[in-house]
């Protein structure tokens, strides 16, 4: 806990990015049990993603935000001066400290744990979670800790990550705009919109991390609407493309860490197993979008799972 | 500003030519280029896009909405080809977009009705601390209002002051209207006509004294469909203000319409001179006897506002 990362620190082992991702699916987990449902897989597919854009990607300043969330404050507006976003979670803005766009804002559950884990957000923040009148969203809003833009219809966020880097070009900054996206965003027209946009404009300020763990709402994404070979594609869009094992911390930073300057989108692609670490979900596979347990038995042998991990890290 | 292939179609190129590091063309993506304004906004920019209205609010209506409304950016839409004004039929001709924008909380919504309008437009709109939508007009637009007397935030254009009806008009019908009033002012008809500038927010108390004041009923007239436009508007005003009396809408009735010259596509649809002609027949019980012609030799003066002080 209470690591936080800024450029200064030293580098994180990739045992230490493991170990926080490990958290945020133990707490995932414990949080699926403890509200019958959740977002289970994403966490199981994403945990590294995040862990190493926080850890090891990103240069952030510490927190600027309450460590308990604050109540919602209402909708943006002309006279609604109190309104805010969750960016402060991320650290202050400035030219050279990078921004992190999250866009598939389901996977609220895995930000809000993985903030928790890094110190960012107290460990009672997912109290609130869900609640009403809170802003621990269950479909994060641009208001939740960690959360910047209105993105939950998805595929808007790259556009508005590419509006904001094409601000931060103009204005000479030299941090980076980082956007985490799920594979299903690929279905939407508007992400090509977005990446013709960004490689024709050479923003090569822009970073995309995808989660391609394969699955949507209706199921493995090549039985709903095949978006392969997704790296041949974005190539021909213009990005340079990397495709990694989206659980090797490693892997996962090495394309973000060469410092050579770009005039092109960059897009890690990371394969990633939507069962990672708990490999009993996979007997519910293709049904992996949203978890509930259904039976006394299941919750059972998943509290009981949980304990194992638990005790695993001891 | 943001461009969707339309640049020299929205006379946006002189821009485009003197502050070439300022222009950046999207592309025909509307829906990106929402979110690229909205980001741009984000960091403290005031992007302007321009296409025709209906790429601006019918194709990308999720992103204008969510990307750009919900935030309540101070991103500037102008949209051109208003309504019926342009001949290339129901795929360019904006017949439904200041309902659509009127519905989005923290949109507000412009409409120019002449060159003075068009002129001071975009002050008003910068003015606004939020997402504004403009219905923009390009081409040969005609001088109806005093040049000196730019459009003006929240207020209509007090054109002419009567007990018997009141005409609230807006964009190209306001200069329909004014043809027509002048003929039956001459008939003997005592007309308030305001020129509405503002559709959101419609707060113009000149607006419900002159409704409040009609003794025989208003009329609407708007180059939009008469469902959430101005007739909407003013029917929501009377209802809730309890303004009692008859409301004829002029406007689209529920129609789409079909790619013909402007002239012919008011007249088919009744949105000109004669339209109001019709409708203050109908308030009044009356006949008058006003042919086309005649509607069409009425000659038009620059308007100056009548109460100065009131619309400042």
């Amino acid at each position: 806990m209470a690591r936080i990362h800024s450029q200064s620190s030293e580098r994180p082992t990739v045992d230490s990015i493991r170990s926080v991702a490990d958290a945020v699916r133990r707490r995932v987990l414990e949080h699926t049990l403890t509200n019958n449902g959740g977002y289970l897989s994403q966490a199981c597919s994403s945990a590294e993603i995040l862990a190493t854009l926080y850890l090891r990607v990103m240069r952030l300043g510490p927190s600027d935000a309450s460590s308990i969330p604050k109540p919602f404050a209402g909708v943006p507006g002309a006279d609604n001066p109190d309104a805010f976003t969750g960016a402060g979670y991320n650290g202050p803005k400035g030219p050279d400290f990078d921004r992190f766009i999250f866009s598939p804002v389901h996977y609220a559950l895995v930000l809000y744990s993985l903030l928790i884990e890094l110190g960012r957000l107290d460990p009672n923040a997912l109290d609130a979670f869900n609640r009403d009148g809170s802003t621990v969203d269950l479909i994060g809003a641009e208001h939740s800790p960690g959360h910047e833009v209105t993105a939950g219809s998805l595929g808007q966020a790259i556009s508005q990550a590419g509006g904001i880097a094409l601000a931060r070009r103009l204005r000479g900054d030299s941090g980076r705009v980082w956007v985490f996206m799920s594979d299903g965003e690929f279905q939407e027209g508007q992400t090509w919109e977005a990446f013709a946009a960004l490689a024709y404009h050479g923003l090569g300020n822009i970073g995309v991390y995808v989660d391609a763990n394969a699955q949507q709402c209706d199921g493995p994404m090549d039985s709903v609407m095949c978006i392969e070979p997704l790296g041949d594609r974005l190539r021909a869009f213009g990005a340079e493309v990397h495709e990694v094992d989206g659980h090797d911390p490693d892997a996962l930073a090495a394309p973000a860490e060469s410092m050579a300057e770009r005039d092109r989108p960059l897009v890690v692609i990371a394969r990633t197993d939507p069962c990672r670490g708990i490999e009993r979900l996979r007997e519910r596979a293709p049904k992996l979008h949203y978890v509930r347990f259904k039976s006394e038995t299941e919750f059972e042998t998943y509290r009981t799972l949980l304990n194992q991990m638990r005790e695993g890290i001891r | 500003m943001l461009s969707a292939d339309l640049t020299a179609s929205c006379e946006a190129d002189g821009f485009r030519d003197a502050y070439p590091e300022r222009f950046f063309s999207m592309g025909m993506a509307e829906q990106n280029m929402m979110g690229f304004a909205a980001g741009l906004a984000r960091e403290g920019l005031f992007p302007f896009i321009h296409t025709f209205a209906v790429f601006v609010t019918r194709r990308p209506f999720d992103q204008v909405a969510m990307s750009i409304a919900y935030p309540n950016l101070p991103v500037r839409l102008i949209g051109f080809l208003p309504g019926i004004t342009t001949a290339g039929g129901v795929t360019h001709q904006a017949i439904d977009d200041v309902a659509l924008m009127r519905i989005l909380p923290n949109m507000s919504v412009l409409e120019c009705g002449d060159a003075t309008d068009v002129e001071s437009v975009l002050d008003v709109a910068q003015a606004v601390n939020g997402p504004v939508y403009v219905r923009m007009l390009r081409g040969e637009v005609p001088r109806l209002f005093d040049a000196g007397e730019p459009m003006v935030l929240g207020r209509a254009r007090v054109l002419g002051e009567g007990r018997d009806l009141t005409v609230l008009s807006s964009g190209i019908c306001t200069e329909e209207a004014m043809r027509a009033i002048q003929a039956l002012r001459g008939q003997g008809l005592s007309i308030a006509h305001l020129h509405v500038s503002t559709l959101k927010p419609f707060e113009d108390p000149a607006i419900e004294a002159a409704i409040a004041g009609a003794r025989l009923g208003v009329v609407t007239m708007e180059n939009h469909g008469i469902i959430g436009g101005l007739g909407s508007v003013v029917a929501e005003l009377m209802a809730e203000k309890g303004l009692g009396g008859r409301l004829i809408r002029i406007g689209l009735r529920d129609t789409y319409a079909h790619g013909a010259s402007r002239r012919y596509l008011m007249r088919e649809y009744g949105l000109d001179a004669m339209a109001l002609v019709r409708a203050a027949e109908d308030l009044t019980s009356t006949q008058f006897d006003l042919t086309e012609e005649a509607l069409s030799r009425v000659r038009l003066e620059t308007m100056s506002r009548i109460d100065k002080t009131e619309d400042l």
